[in-house]
């Protein structure tokens, strides 16, 4: 699970936009304009309409801080707990994304236990048990029981979860929904105890209450495993847990996945997605942000909170590819003394600073911080879940949109018994090895499926949509900062760079599937002009036969004869 | 072949009605179609030649003249549109082995049949190919151009369906007026049909008119577009006001009645003319078609056109002398006059042609022949037809 740092305390909307190292403010903005609309309606100004008009101070006695869990308990949607379906899958999918991005990080095979338990009609418990590094107890109630508390709003590194928001959400929804609290087992190593945590939170401070702790035996030596009771309903078909745990085995070929849905037998009927490579993902690197993806707030912000002396220094220090030289660059062409103190820095100059930014030539940021999955490992991963008779892969190199590097991965499964020819392609979306199942039509990656050429490729393609084929289409989008649409992470939003790339890739694996489609219609032509010999010469031997009125002996003569005849021809 | 002697001694009474038919005909059309025995020969040859092909290790061939307007031309003297040289060879191969048993298959149905003396109707022939498995037809089309495919193989050798045994679904067209038609049935038995005493119905044209004879001493022959404007001249009798014979088409006549009209104007020597609506449609596609044929059966274009046949009306011209009401030319209109301009060699060939089917589309109106209806319903009896019959020379060619 994530290990935290510090303790973030969302405040009134206003400054909330500006935060140290956030390079996106497109993240941020919906909940800053969320939470000034709920404030809006909290002051019952139009109930009172007939009434003396309220004066600003006995308006501002209604103006009180909003905590975020309070914000996010009334707009659940937000964060993915629309309805009961999606509640499930969500709580799944928070939990899972935690246990791989611990275990990653601590450089562990990842193994982890998803089990679902219907309680009743309308409720379920979800439990998910990894073999990670564990949380240390004093931070265990702060990472399941306040919002926006982690270890990766804060950096840039390519990793699962992003802003520190849903495993806590997650607690929170089903604390709101059955009135349990969420509970947490971790052990961090064989010589330290396991600790038990009955974390409820409280929503008006969004500070957790913990209800209970203790000390229990416990068999696995590391590891964190935490229960959830929510309000949910399980369902199959493309949205469902099922598919997602299928989904995010195929992106995780090194992690190994024991499920046990709702409506299994016993225990024993589980499926296990075993890892199919012993190599971990390598270690990706954390980076800091590159100049040319900053905004002018998060600047000014920078500017003030650095430990930099200069602004020269500021820039050589705070970024990536930024040497002094560069960095001294910047402060000429923006007209700023290079040895100004970045506290000085003022509205104005920092403007000045943040235009000069694109006019200064920077390199490109470094690409290690993101792993890809990898060619070889996709194929076999897709080839384990759909024994298809093609399979193919394609891993770009990386490149970069507003400043964050990012890479494209795209993988093909055509034919073979499962897939439908009639149907639409299915196309699995992943960002950070993180399967997207909802808001397909919003997403970049659908967007760069319709617009590929598929017709191209011996396939069929009505206009402006998913290809039709028996065929399953991956996209895998790896990014230090992968830019979402919306907090509840569904669909990636749609830049130029993003989906030029995604088209590459897809356009690659489309070349290699094309040839093989050929080849196969080839083969079925071959085969079919075949049988049109054995079929209908005997046709033309039995109307010989009735025009010259042969004999038996001499139509079967004229079979023979001219199956050879033709089989020749064919050959030369 | 005993089976086949005793089917050719069977059809001699039918080979002698067609003698005295053929003896009328006028000089330079010495053979219009083959007798039963040379249709057989024709079909048994061609399937020896593909036999012994097969045995000498060779692949079969077909060679198929190319039935379209591209390889049509036309000489006003000769007076149709004339088949060129140019063939397709059809050679058996693993894409052509279907056709080729197919077409084999049809052979021997039509050998069977003239064997017999029966025949098959289009549709008919269609179902029996049901019995041949994977050889079926699985749409009538397909098996009538089959049936194209063997006539225009044969072409050359005056077979045409008809002496296929292959009769088309659809009878001819309506005839009424002063004329006999001499028919016998398949018992033998001969008819004398009157066909100015129909009462308000008419004599309806058959699909094999190659025996028929005819008595006649109409002065010319009207050929209409419509069932309407047909119902309206004959039912005032209007064939006894003029003396004519009046022959409803029905839209692009038939091979039977293009066939009819051709022998009763040929051996009777009367003039034919023809009232269509004034439109793309029934100039270059019913006129030109009763006139000089079709591209796509240009190989029995010889026999089954009238090149007498001259264009009464209604004209361009018609549309604004009788102040004619209109419709607006369709695209599709246009592009079949200016494909009828560029690519017909008929029309190409006559400038008087060329010149009321540009007038046409520069008014970019078109007009039906009850059109003249707007005059009063018995106009086209009482003022229309007689005043155009006054000067036939003055008529289209």
């Amino acid at each position: 699970m994530s290990k935290g740092k510090q303790g973030l305390l969302f405040d009134e909307g206003g400054s909330s936009a500006v935060k140290p190292k956030a390079p996106a403010r497109k993240k941020k903005a919906p909940q800053t304009k969320k939470s000034a609309s709920t404030r809006t309606k909290a002051a019952p100004r139009s109930k009172k309409a007939p009434g003396p008009a309220p004066s600003a101070e006995s308006m501002s006695k209604k103006q009180r801080e909003i905590s975020v869990s309070e914000f996010f308990a009334k707009n659940r949607h937000l964060l993915g707990f629309d309805n009961p379906a999606k509640a499930l899958l969500t709580t799944i999918k928070e939990l899972v994304d935690n246990s791989l991005d611990a275990a990653d990080e601590a450089r562990i095979p990842a193994e982890v236990d998803i089990t679902i338990d219907q309680i009743s009609e309308d409720r379920f418990r979800v439990t998910c048990t990894d073999n990670g590094p564990g949380i240390v107890p004093k931070n265990v109630p702060l990472v399941f029981g306040k919002l926006l508390y982690g270890s990766k709003f804060h950096r840039l590194k390519m990793s699962r979860g992003q802003q520190g928001i849903g495993v806590s959400a997650a607690g929170m929804y089903g604390l709101l929904t059955t009135g349990h609290a969420i509970r947490v087992i971790s052990r961090t190593a064989k010589n330290k105890p396991a600790n038990r945590f009955e974390i409820a939170i409280d929503t008006q401070k969004n500070h957790p209450a913990v209800k209970k702790q203790d000390e229990i035996e416990w068999d696995r030596p590391h590891g964190t495993s935490v229960e959830i009771e929510l309000e949910a309903s399980y369902r199959k078909g493309h949205h469902s847990v099922d598919n997602y745990i299928r989904q995010i085995s195929l992106a995780n070929p090194h992690a190994t996945l024991r499920y046990r849905a709702p409506d299994r037998a016993n225990d024993m009927d589980l499926t296990v997605y075993a890892g199919v490579t012993n190599e971990l993902p390598p270690e990706t690197a954390e980076i800091q942000p590159h100049p040319y993806g900053v905004e002018l707030g998060v600047l000014m912000q920078m500017l003030r909170e650095t430990k930099a002396r200069t602004v020269q220094n500021f820039f050589h220090t705070e970024f990536s590819r930024v040497s002094n030289k560069v960095a001294g660059d910047i402060a000429k062409l923006a007209r700023v003394p290079a040895n100004r103190k970045p506290a000085k820095v003022d509205r104005k100059e920092a403007e000045a600073l943040h235009k000069a930014i694109p006019q200064t030539k920077i390199m490109a940021p470094p690409t290690d911080c993101i792993a890809p999955i990898g060619e070889e490992l996709l194929e076999k991963a897709l080839t384990s879940i759909h024994p298809a008779e093609f399979i193919t892969a394609t891993t770009r190199r990386p490149v970069v949109y507003r400043g964050n590097p990012f890479l494209v991965e795209t993988a093909i499964a055509y034919g073979g018994a499962e897939l439908s020819a009639d149907d639409a392609a299915i196309v699995y979306r992943y960002a950070n090895r993180v399967p997207l199942q909802y808001q397909h039509g919003a997403c970049a990656i659908s967007k760069a499926v319709a617009a590929t050429d598929w017709k191209k490729y011996g396939l069929q393609q009505p206009k402006g949509s998913v290809p039709v084929g028996p065929m399953v289409l991956m996209v895998h989008i790896a990014s230090v900062w992968v830019p979402f649409t919306s907090e509840s992470k569904e669909a990636i939003a749609h830049y130029p760079e993003i989906i030029k790339e995604i088209k590459l890739g897809l356009q690659d694996c489309g070349r290699k599937l094309g040839a093989h489609v050929r080849r196969k219609r080839r083969d079925a032509d071959e085969e079919k002009k075949r049988s049109y010999i054995t079929k209908y010469i005997p046709h033309v031997a039995t109307a010989l036969q009735e025009i010259l009125e042969l004999s038996d002996k001499d139509r079967e003569r004229t079979v023979v004869t001219l199956t050879d005849v033709l089989e020749r021809s064919r050959k030369m | 072949m005993a089976k086949a002697k005793k089917a050719a001694k069977k059809t001699s009474a039918k080979k002698s009605v067609r003698k005295i038919a053929r003896k009328r005909a006028p000089q330079g059309e010495k053979r219009i179609h083959a007798t039963d025995e040379e249709t057989m020969d024709q079909i048994d040859s061609t399937a020896k030649r593909i036999y012994d092909t097969i045995h000498k290790s060779g692949r079969p061939d077909l060679k198929l003249p190319i039935r379209s307007l591209s390889n049509v031309s036309y000489d006003p003297k000769r007076g149709y549109l004339e088949i060129g040289n140019q063939n397709k060879v059809r050679t058996l191969s693993v894409n052509t082995v279907k056709n080729f048993a197919q077409t084999l298959r049809m052979m021997s149905l039509s050998k069977e049949l003239i064997s017999n003396n029966d025949f098959a109707t289009k549709r008919e022939a269609y179902y029996i190919s049901k019995n041949w498995e994977e050889a079926k037809f699985d749409e009538q089309p397909e098996s009538d151009t089959v049936m194209d495919d063997i006539e225009a193989l044969f072409s050359v050798e005056a077979v045409n369906r008809e002496q296929l045994r292959f009769y088309p679904e659809e009878h001819g067209g309506s005839v009424s007026g002063p004329l006999v038609v001499i028919d016998q049935d398949n018992t033998g038995r001969v008819a004398r049909i009157d066909c100015s005493s129909f009462g308000s119905g008419a004599y309806s044209v058959p699909t094999s008119v190659e025996a028929l004879q005819f008595e006649t001493n109409a002065d010319f022959i009207l050929l209409i577009e419509t069932g309407g404007m047909f119902q309206r001249l004959q039912s005032h009798r209007f064939w006894e006001r003029m003396n004519c014979i009046l022959v409803e088409m029905g839209g692009v006549p038939t091979r039977a009645v293009r066939r009819f009209v051709r022998r009763l104007a040929d051996e009777e020597r009367i003039p034919v003319y023809a009232f269509v609506d004034c439109d793309p449609y029934g100039i270059a596609n019913i006129y030109r078609t009763i006139k000089v044929g079709s591209g796509s059966s240009a190989h029995i274009n010889k026999f089954f056109c009238v090149p007498s046949a001259r264009f009464l009306g209604v004209t361009p011209q018609d549309i604004i002398d009788y102040e004619l009401p209109t419709h607006k030319l369709t695209d599709v209109d246009i592009k079949r006059a200016k494909d009828a301009l560029k690519n017909d060699p008929f029309f190409k060939s006559h400038p008087a042609w060329k010149k009321a089917i540009e007038q046409l589309v520069k008014m970019g109106v078109r007009a039906e022949q009850q059109a003249l209806a707007k005059w009063g319903l018995n106009y086209v009896i009482d003022e229309y037809l007689p005043q155009k019959l006054e000067h036939p020379d003055k008529f289209l060619p």
